[in-house]
C-alpha cells in the first residue's frame, strides 16, 4: 500500500500555507473569542434569513462562512443556477470489488507494524433521502493519526509520524449500503484560523450516491468533543441537528472484546421530497 | 434487501464539511486524470486552471469530471479507480497544481438528447469551500447544439460564457473556473437536491 516516505511530486493541494496551519512571520492574533462572537453572529443571520424566508435553515453550510477564514474569496457572490439533471448526472461510476481490495477497509494492517493509538471500527449505512441503500459505492476516508498527524507533506504540526500508519482507507458499500471500516482513532490538530485554533477529531469522508448530483465529502467526529463549540469549520453547519448528524455514536454492539471500540455513523446523501426546499432567489433569467 | 423505502424515515440528510487542506495524499490516485487513455484515437486533453476572488490561483483544489460515452450515454465500466489501460469510464480525478491547474484525457462526450448540447459535469472542492461546486463546461465548437439547449438558454447572457470550454491550440478545450468575483463561473443547484 502506500508508503509513509513517499514522494508526491505531482500532488501539491494544501499548499498555501499562509491560510491554514503555517503562517508566514509569526503566529495569528485573532482570538478565539472574536471567532466565536463571529460565528454567533452568522449564525444568526442565517436562521433569521431562514425565517424572513419562511425556509427551514438549511442542512449545508453556507459557502460565505467568514469565521473559517479560507472561505473568503473562494464562495461564489452569485445564487447557484437551478438546472434540470440531465441522465448522467442521475448516476454514478460504476465502483466495484476490482477497483477497491478487500484489506483497503482495515487502515490499521497497510504496514509491517501495528500503528500507535486506540484502534476503532466505525460503520454504518449510506442511505438515499427515500432510505434507499446506496450499494456497490464507493466510500473514501483520510485521517491524521493518533498524535493529529497527517501524512501529507505540508502538514507541519510537530507531533509525530507514525511509521506503521497512512490514514488513507477506501471500501465499496454492501448490499445494504453498509460499510465497515478499522482505524485508529485521529487526535485533534492545531490549524492557523486564528490562536490557539484546534479542530475536533475527526476522519474525511468522500461518498458516491447511486446519482452523481447526490455526491459528497464530509468529516466524521467523535462523541462529546469538547472543541466542538470553538471550531469554525463544525460550526459552519448552522442547524445544530444537522451539525450532531456528523457524530458517530459509540456502539458497544459494534465494539469487539479485547480488539477494538466501535462507533455508528449513517450517512444520509440527499434530501428527500420531504426535506427538499426551494432555492432562494434561485437566479433563472 | 428490496430496492424499497424502508419505513422508519424521515431521513434528514448529512451536511457537507471542506475538503480540507490535507487530502493530496488520500483523494488522487495513479490514473485518475486518464479518463481515456492517451492513445485513444478521440482522446483530449480537458484542462484549465482554477481561480479566487482575488484572481489568483487556487493551490489546493480538486476537480472531478464525469460525462456520457461519445453517443452521449452513460458509461457504466467499471475500471475509473485501476484503469486497465483502455476502457474509457467518464469519471476522472485530479488535485490542481501549485499553479492551479488541473489538466484530464479524456474523449468529448456526445449530446444525450437532439435538443441538448454535449458537456461535461465538473464537480470543485477545495479548502475554504465549505459544500463542493458543480458546474458544466459545454464546448464552444458546438454553437449550434449550445444554441438549442434549454439549460444554457436558462443562463443569463452575460454569464453564460463561463460554461463554455474554449477550444485550444493542441485540440483540446480548456475550462477555467472562476470561484468568485470577475468572470464568477456559473455554478449549479440541480433540483431536488439541497443546496
Ligand atoms: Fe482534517
Amino acid at each position: 500500500m502506500t508508503d509513509i516516505d513517499r514522494d508526491e511530486p505531482e500532488i501539491h493541494a494544501g499548499l498555501e500555507p499562509a491560510a491554514d496551519r503555517v503562517v508566514v512571520g509569526g503566529q495569528p492574533t485573532l482570538e478565539q473569542a472574536t471567532i466565536s462572537a463571529e460565528i454567533a453572529e452568522r449564525h444568526r443571520a442565517v436562521r433569521e434569513d431562514a425565517s424572513a424566508a419562511g425556509r427551514a435553515v438549511p442542512v449545508h453550510p453556507p459557502r460565505d462562512f467568514a469565521p473559517y477564514r479560507s472561505t473568503t474569496l473562494r464562495h461564489p457572490t452569485h445564487e447557484l443556477v437551478r438546472a434540470h439533471p440531465e441522465e448522467i448526472e442521475l448516476v454514478s461510476p460504476a465502483f466495484g470489488h476490482t477497483d477497491v481490495a478487500a484489506e483497503e477497509g482495515d487502515l490499521t494492517i497497510q504496514h509491517t507494524g501495528e500503528p500507535l493509538g486506540e484502534r476503532i471500527i466505525v460503520t454504518g449505512r449510506i442511505l438515499d433521502g427515500d432510505g434507499r441503500p446506496v450499494r456497490n459505492q464507493l466510500v473514501e476516508i483520510w485521517q491524521a493519526n493518533a498524535a493529529g498527524r497527517y501524512v501529507h507533506k505540508r502538514d507541519q504540526h510537530p507531533a509525530p509520524l507514525d511509521p506503521n500508519f497512512t490514514g488513507v482507507g477506501r471500501v465499496i458499500t454492501g448490499d445494504d449500503g453498509g460499510y465497515r471500516l478499522t482505524t485508529i482513532k485521529p487526535g485533534a490538530y492545531p490549524w492557523k484560523n486564528h490562536r490557539n485554533a484546534w479542530r475536533p477529531a475527526h476522519i474525511h469522508f468522500s461518498f458516491f450516491g447511486s446519482a452523481f448530483t447526490q455526491r459528497l465529502i464530509t468529516q466524521m467526529y467523535f462523541p462529546g468533543d469538547p472543541l466542538f463549540a470553538l471550531d469554525p469549520i463544525y460550526q459552519s453547519i448552522v442547524d445544530p441537528a444537522a451539525r450532531e448528524r456528523l457524530v458517530a455514536r459509540y456502539d458497544h454492539d459494534v465494539s469487539e472484546p479485547e480488539w477494538a471500540l466501535g462507533y455508528r455513523w449513517d450517512v444520509v446523501l440527499t434530501g428527500s421530497r420531504a426535506t427538499w426546499m426551494e432555492p432562494e432567489d434561485a437566479d433563472h433569467a | 434487501m428490496p430496492d424499497t423505502p424502508s419505513p422508519q424515515g424521515p431521513f434528514l440528510q448529512t451536511p457537507s464539511q471542506t475538503v480540507g487542506p490535507f487530502f493530496g495524499y488520500a483523494l488522487p490516485y495513479p490514473g485518475g486524470p486518464d479518463v481515456a487513455p492517451p492513445w485513444h484515437p478521440d482522446a483530449v486533453r480537458f484542462h484549465g486552471t482554477v481561480y479566487d476572488g482575488a484572481g489568483d490561483p487556487v493551490p489546493d483544489a480538486v476537480v472531478e469530471i464525469w460525462h456520457a460515452d461519445a453517443a452521449g450515454r452513460p458509461i457504466a465500466v467499471r475500471g475509473s479507480l485501476e484503469r486497465d489501460g483502455h476502457g474509457v469510464t467518464g469519471f476522472g480525478r485530479t488535485a490542481v497544481d501549485r499553479d492551479g491547474h488541473y489538466a484530464f484525457t479524456t474523449i468529448k462526450p456526445g449530446a444525450a438528447r437532439p435538443d441538448a448540447a454535449p458537456h461535461v459535469l465538473v464537480t470543485v472542492f477545495a479548502r475554504g469551500l465549505t459544500h463542493h461546486l458543480f458546474t458544466r463546461a459545454y464546448f464552444a465548437d458546438e454553437d449550434e447544439r449550445n444554441a438549442r439547449d434549454p439549460f444554457l438558454a436558462s443562463v443569463d447572457a452575460s454569464r453564460r460564457g463561463t460554461l463554455i470550454a474554449e477550444a485550444d491550440a493542441s485540440g483540446g478545450y480548456r475550462f477555467d473556473i472562476r470561484l468568485q468575483g470577475d468572470g464568477e463561473t456559473v455554478f449549479l443547484q440541480f433540483e431536488g437536491v439541497a443546496r
